[in-house]
């Protein structure tokens, strides 16, 4: 292999090389100067031809000898300074700077590993993309098919390391650095002390500090980031001259600026530095993938190294030792092999337009990426993307006309990840253009806008402000409080909310209008979902035999809203995993050996339907629905539907729901804020705004505890506990949110009590005295029930009392001469009430027909 | 003629070989403007042999086809060699050639991929199959309009039973051929054979659905993922060069195509076996088509046309809409046993249409639940066959136990072989969906009958289903009109519930309503399709004063007993009255219509009032 000019065979084997060349889409190729080069075309030619070409010099940048590359005019990409091809790994030697370092091989970029080098000086002017700063530098030699020079690639990124500054970064990778120190020579010295030799550089950065290599690593990272890899490691070796590290430094390039969807990938894009969202949807077995591959001649057992080249490996026809023709045989155990591993990647569900299927792409993770992500998770994928003709037949040089397309991952990252620093909603923070905050934040200016976003919230259910501004409320949440330092842990900040009332006003409507809206919505029906289809459940996977843990609709909203639709239909097991939920926002998991908590931080809205199949206004609430109060006392508004039942409604409503039919949707559009604008105000004011409590509004507030405590008390009623001051709170902050303010003021506060009065008011409402008793909700049942009860039972055990000493009665008998006594009517219900109330007090029993005293 | 067909596939082989390089760059848009110009006459696009009835292997490979069919899934966009350069190996002249409408690069050349000519592009797949539920008299009708041509009718006598030895290649007669092979196939489902391996003594001796059934058993399982059960025809793979951003899954088109058959299968180790299976199955049982033009149809009847646009030759027919309606609804009545209402409400639910959509509310849905079918009885099975013969699309699902525990009814997407497993829900636009509720029987449901009436729950209420990407759901809106024949009130919620009341007993159900379709005649059959379809497609709008005129009877109502009517009532009374305007023709609500809709829905409540009363417990 030393000589081009050897034997026939060995010229066959090039060719064959070079016309594996050829096989890259034309997309990439065009780009070559058709005059200057078209000696070097890689068609099937003798290498003789390639060097008379008087275009290629001997152009090895550095003096130490290159044993193992063949030809003169091409480097070895993938070893910085040519000191150790893969073969030339000697044992032994001190483990320590850029000599004894071993290069890893880095099949993300591909194998090609010889570049040649262009004069672009010879006879032609180069690229029209090529800058004017190369000339002036004096630099003529670039990469064939690139405008990259490699010397001044190497020193611009070096200057780039050295110097590059960016005090206001907020990215998480920088935490714990020293922002006012140049960043990526902390994180140099970060590999020394942790020993994982690769460098992650955003583009960002390299955009910022110097566009013209941004381009270039964009447009020609398979050139480019060798390059990088070599300064980096002549830079740290340098400074670091004494440290072991597993092998030299790689840099893994991240955040390719236009993080694209999946769908915009064209055919401009093969052989780019791309990076785009997706959700991982399956991940292959481990495959191992030869890269170099060992030969040992049967005859003279002389060996060699063969690397392969786009999976190909050029098998030695003869051995050079022994002249010995097919003698040579592969060495299984003794050929390097790395790790790959293929990835199905979706794109996410986000940004599919409607009415389609997700796309999917390819990706290969290489050595350490392997494993890196897992099926569902949610990732930004920088790497190269690829083309490949398809080979009809291997032994044919015809091709379809298809290309296959993958991309070669240099880097991940896990988009829904829990980060290091800082709270994991910045991960899903959107980007919004300025244009569009400029907008957003003129809405918020406004002084209606709360007025107005709530009619813009499901337009087509008529009336029920309050209603829709409680939902609003909701959809904004409270601001997150954490106490967990002082052993408190954190406040809910999700307001949760409860529609009951009569079938048919649109509870259903509302909830799933909830449910579009919203990014992590889940929407559920009482009457079909589990517990486990709610909280989570172990799975053991098929073919792995891994137990794997499938999250429910709780969990899958968490963030996000759990729209649940006939609540009164669901069995209590499935209900008392909400008891936790609602209050702590976790949810605990003790199954098959998985203990865990979950987050679970999901608002809930609710819908019930009342047990009778109409409301029964003289009844209360629990009454109507018979839900557990515990459960009820969780919800921080809970809303009655009901037909208001009178004229200028009825005719209100008459209008709207005529007007529905027969308008064209344009005409309808113009009226309301249209949906996606809701959606962004949301989105935006949930990310950035964070109000807190003014001084007026924590008077305010405690002011409005203290009044509602006032009115029960004065009639020996409890009307207000902590937990209604936390509603208040979140509901105040919620509003704070939709003003776009950092502060809670007084307004507020107003408004929050204003719409808590209202659901309390619907709600918590005693039939049977009209006045509003909380501790309907709180304990089921208003003071004056509970009180009538015990008179009830306090009578009845004096009508016993007073029939002087018999151990004995008749059920009936008892019954009807309570009733004859008493002057209100008493129910059979009422009557079994107080004898069970006798009966804790261990007064009598009861068996069959008899009471029995004891 | 037969000449115009033959130039346009010469053009077509034109089009395909020539080199770019020696015409100007806008050639290729010139042929296809002048192709889809040619086409939109009738007459010319009737030239063009349809898959839909004529068998794959009769098709000449880059000929020009055409599909009617329904969009299943979308693959992954591919890149392709747009514009490549071939090197003839003994004289070493080079070739600029184009790779659109072609599978694979030319053969026996060396391509070069190294010019700066070379051009690579981009193109989207669709999976394609035949529209779900195409009634047969559809697939009957439009296959005899195409043979209808006199010129094209060749005696079949002249056909010689050597199809086996037909090669896409040596057919240089092959326009004749498709006709020839209809007259065979003419049975009354038009069903195609769709492998070209069978024994050609069973071909001619045995009956066509049989065959058809023969051959797919004795093929390799593959699955052709057809929505429905028991689903026949061609399964395609449609390459889209432009706009496929404009289609969407679930639409159906017409698509005109250059029709391929690459007989090499690629080699591909990147894929698993399933999914190469799925992508790359075997051209001779899914044949390639490289679209040049498609439109999208809004219905599948071949006795309207394509467009709504083209209403001119409809707005004849509206003049006679009232007769009709007399006529169908006379017919109706007599297959609802005399019940007069149930046939005027199922009237006004065939013509209903999702016609838009406020935020999450479907408008113009009307889901109608007719109870009171007697049990254990074919009369369902009957009533659906007379629904299938005026209807363009239709299925019937059997609400059995097994059937909701077992059938798949949402579409699941399968990751081991990347596609859309299709599922019974998926479904073309206006498609009727009838659910016989009639068959279920007490019993457990699994999770997977909860899940499937869960989606029938959403489907009716919303209009939309919920594909399972099993990471995620997905929302696919559609537009299904579900009628549910039951015994008792359905299960299901629905818009209008109406209790079928029998005004005679016919000793013999089956023979009862075959005396009815037989005595109907075929034009009188053909003006109910038109009428039926038509209609949909009609607009409609309220006047000022007739807003007004409602608004005061809502709340005239209200006044009187608010339990009465509610928001829901004048929902459904809103659409009852749209539609029963439409069902005359007429595009505004009058009063006159309005009180005839408030007049149907009293009779129809107070019978359900009645059978509340007769059953006590009916809910």
């Amino acid at each position: 292999m030393s000589s081009p000019s050897a034997t026939p065979t060995k010229d066959d084997i090039l060719c064959a090389a070079w016309s594996e060349d050829a096989l890259t889409p034309p997309s990439r190729r065009r780009r070559t100067d058709d005059a200057s080069t078209s000696d070097l075309q890689p068609m099937p030619t003798s290498p003789v031809t390639d060097m008379r070409s008087p275009a290629v010099q001997d152009t090895s940048l550095f003096s130490s000898p290159a044993p193992f590359s063949h030809l003169s005019d091409t480097i070895d990409m993938s070893s910085p300074l040519t000191y150790g091809t893969p073969s030339s790994r000697v044992e032994g030697t001190p483990r320590s700077g850029l000599r004894g370092t071993p290069v890893r091989q880095r099949p993300d970029l591909g194998s090609v590993r010889k570049a040649r080098q262009v004069d672009l000086h010879s006879d032609h002017a180069n690229g029209p993309e090529a800058p004017a700063s190369e000339h002036s530098v004096g630099q003529k030699l670039v990469i064939w098919g690139t405008d990259v020079n490699v010397g001044t690639c190497k020193e611009k990124f070096q200057r780039f390391l050295q110097r590059f500054i960016d005090p206001s970064s907020t990215d998480d990778e920088n935490a714990g650095l020293d922002l006012n120190e140049p960043l990526y020579m902390q994180k140099l010295e970060e590999i020394n002390v942790v020993g994982d030799p690769v460098l992650n550089v955003n583009c960002e950065h390299l955009q910022s500090f110097d566009a013209d290599l941004y381009r270039q690593l964009i447009a020609y990272p398979q050139e480019v980031i060798p390059t990088f890899d070599m300064a980096v490691n002549e830079l740290f070796f340098e400074r670091f001259p004494d440290s072991v590290i597993e092998h030299q430094i790689q840099v893994r390039p991240y955040n390719a600026l236009k993080t694209r969807n999946m769908r915009n990938l064209n055919p401009e894009d093969i052989d780019q530095l791309i990076t785009i969202s997706g959700m991982v949807i399956r991940t292959s077995q481990l495959i191992p993938e030869m890269q170099e591959a060992f030969f040992r001649c049967q005859v003279c057992a002389f060996s060699t190294r063969v690397e392969v080249d786009r999976g190909r490996i050029a098998e030695p026809a003869v051995c050079r030792n022994c002249n010995t023709t097919h003698s040579m045989a592969l060495i299984h155990n003794r050929s390097i092999f790395s790790d790959k591993q293929m990835i199905k990647l979706q794109e996410s569900p986000e940004d599919m337009p409607a009415g389609q299927t997700p796309h999917t792409t390819v990706v290969y993770a290489h050595n350490d990426l392997v494993d890196k992500v897992q099926p569902g998770d949610r990732v930004n994928i920088t790497g190269i993307y690829r083309a490949v003709p398809i080979r009809l037949n291997p032994r044919q040089s015809n091709v379809k006309s298809v290309y296959k397309t993958h991309i070669d991952a240099i880097h991940f990252r896990k988009t829904h990840e829990k980060r290091l620093h800082g709270l994991d909603e910045e991960a899903e923070e959107k980007l919004f253009t300025e244009e569009r905050v400029r907008t957003l934040r003129e809405l918020a200016a406004k002084p209606d806008v709360y007025e107005r976003l709530s009619s813009a919230l499901a337009p087509s259910i008529y009336e029920h402000e309050d209603i829709k501004k409680g939902i609003l409320l909701q959809l904004f949440g409270g601001t997150r409080k954490d106490f967990s330092q002082t052993g408190r842990g954190g406040f809910r900040a999700e307001i949760n909310i409860l529609l009951c009332g009569d079938p048919g006003t649109s509870k259903s409507q509302l909830l799933q209008y909830v449910y579009n809206l919203v990014p992590r919505g889940q929407y559920t029906s009482g009457k079909g979902s589990s517990a486990v289809g709610l909280t989570a459940y172990v799975m053991k996977d098929p073919e792995t035999r891994q137990l794997v843990l499938q999250t429910g609709a709780l969990v899958l909203s968490d963030n996000g809203i759990c729209c649940i639709d006939e609540f009164d239909k669901m069995s209590d097991s499935t209900r008392s995993v909400l008891h936790e939920v609602m209050e702590q926002q976790t949810l605990s998991i003790a199954k098959a050996g998985i203990i865990c908590q979950l987050n679970a931080r999901t608002s809930v809205l609710a819908a019930a339907n009342p047990v009778e199949s109409q409301w029964n206004p003289k009844k209360t609430t629990i009454e109507n629905i018979q839900l557990p109060h515990t459960l009820l006392s969780r919800f921080d508004l809970i809303f009655l539907m009901l037909d208001p039942q009178d004229e200028a409604y009825d005719r209100r409503l008459a209008h709207h729901l005529v007007s529905l039919y027969y308008q064209s949707e344009e005409q309808l559009e113009e009226e309301f804020l249209d949906m996606a604008m809701l959606k962004d105000y949301v989105a935006y004011a949930r990310s950035y705004i964070e109000p807190r409590l003014s001084e007026e509004a924590s008077q305010a507030l405690i002011k409005a505890y203290v009044d509602m405590r006032k009115i029960g008390s004065g009639r020996g009623m409890v009307s207000a506990y902590p937990r209604q001051l936390e509603s208040l709170i979140r509901l105040a902050e919620a509003h704070a949110k939709v003003r776009f303010s950092d502060k809670v003021e007084t307004i507020d506060v107003e408004e929050a009590k204003r719409l808590h009065r209202e659901a309390l008011k619907q709600s918590a409402t005693d039939p049977r005295t009209g006045f509003v008793d909380i501790s309907i909700l709180t304990t089921g049942m208003s003071a004056t029930a509970r009180k009538r009860k015990e008179e009830l039972a306090q009578a009845l055990k004096r009508l016993i009392q007073s029939k002087g000493k018999v151990p004995t009665m008749k059920y009936q008998q008892l019954f009807d001469d309570l009733r004859a006594q008493s002057d209100v009517a008493i129910t059979k219900d009422m009557f079994e009430e107080a004898l069970q109330a006798l009966t804790d007090e261990d007064y009598l029993t009861v068996t069959g027909k008899t009471v029995r005293l004891l | 003629s037969t000449q115009f067909y033959k130039w346009l596939n010469h053009l077509m082989s034109l089009h395909v070989q020539t080199k770019p390089s020696n015409c100007s760059p806008d050639w290729e848009t010139k042929v296809l403007e002048y192709f889809k110009e040619k086409l939109k006459d009738n007459e010319a696009a009737s030239w063009v042999p349809s898959l839909n009835d004529v068998p794959v292997h009769y098709l000449k490979a880059n000929s020009l086809v055409k599909f009617r069919c329904f969009i299943q899934d979308m693959f992954d966009p591919e890149f392709y060699m747009g514009v490549y350069e071939t090197v003839d190996p003994s004289s070493k002249s080079k070739v600029l050639r184009s790779g659109k409408y072609k599978d694979v690069a030319e053969c026996g050349h060396q391509v070069d991929l190294n010019t700066k000519n070379a051009v690579t592009l981009e193109r989207q797949t669709f999976y394609c199959v035949p529209i779900p539920g195409e009634s047969p008299w559809v697939k009957e009708i439009s296959f005899s309009y195409s043979c209808s041509n006199p010129a094209r009718v060749v005696p079949s006598t002249s056909y010689a039973p050597c199809r086996h030895k037909r090669s896409y290649e040596e057919d240089e007669d092959m326009e004749t051929q498709p006709h020839k092979q209809k007259e065979q196939l003419a049975g009354p489902q038009g069903t195609t054979d769709i492998h070209g391996s069978g024994d050609p003594k069973r071909l001619e001796t045995e009956a066509p659905s049989s065959l058809s059934n023969a051959a797919s058993g004795c093929s390799s399982p593959l699955d052709l993922n057809f929505p429905l059960p028991g689903e026949k025809g061609p399964a395609c793979l449609v390459k889209v060069y432009e706009e496929w951003e404009l289609f969407k899954v679930n639409d159906i088109l017409e698509v005109y195509d250059c029709f391929s058959t690459s007989l090499v299968d690629p080699m591909d180790c990147t894929e698993s076996v399933e999914e190469q299976r799925v992508h790359c199955p075997p051209a001779s049982l899914v044949p390639r088509l490289h679209m040049l033009y498609a439109h999208r149809l809004q219905h599948n009847n071949p006795l309207l046309p394509p467009a709504a646009s083209e209403g001119q030759s409809s707005s004849g027919f509206l003049n006679d809409v009232v007769s009709v309606r007399g006529e169908l609804l006379g017919y109706l009545t007599h297959v609802l046993l005399g019940d007069a209402l149930a046939a005027e409400y199922l009237i006004l639910h065939l013509i209903s249409t999702v016609y838009a959509r406020r935020d999450v509310l479907p408008l113009g849905k009307f889901t109608l639940n007719l109870s009171g079918c007697p049990h254990n009885s074919t009369y369902t099975e009957q009533l659906y066959r007379v629904i299938q013969q005026l209807i363009p699309s239709s299925f019937r699902l059997g609400m059995s136990l097994h059937n909701m525990n077992n059938l798949r009814l949402v579409p699941r997407k399968d990751y081991t072989a990347n596609r859309l497993l299709s599922g019974v829900l998926q479904l073309a636009p206006n498609t009727s969906l009838f659910l016989d509720e009639t068959q279920l029987e007490q019993g457990q449901l699994d999770s997977t009958g909860v899940r499937n009436i869960t989606a029938l729950g959403n489907l009716i209420s919303w209009q939309k289903v919920d594909y399972d990407f099993n990471y995620h759901q997905m929302e696919f809106p559609c537009n299904i009109n579900v009628l549910i024949a039951s015994e008792g009130k359905s299960l299901l919620p629905c818009d209008c519930h109406v209790r079928l009341q029998p005004q005679l007993a016919p000793p013999n159900l089956e023979q009862y309503i075959s005396t009815i379709q037989v005595s109907l005649s075929p034009s009188l059959l053909n003006k109910f399709r038109i009428y039926l379809s038509l209609l949909r497609t009609l607009d409609y709008s309220i006047s000022e004063e007739v807003t007004k005129a409602v608004e005061d009877d809502f709340v005239e109502m209200r006044k009187d007993d608010p339990q009465s009517i509610s928001a829901e009532d004048l929902h459904r009374l809103l659409v009852v009255a749209r539609l029963l305007s439409l069902s005359v023709g007429h595009t505004t609500l009058s009063r006159d219509r309005w009180m005839r809709a408030k007049h149907l829905e009293t009779l129809r409540t107070n019978r359900t009032e009645q059978q509340k009363c007769v059953n006590g417990n009916e809910p």
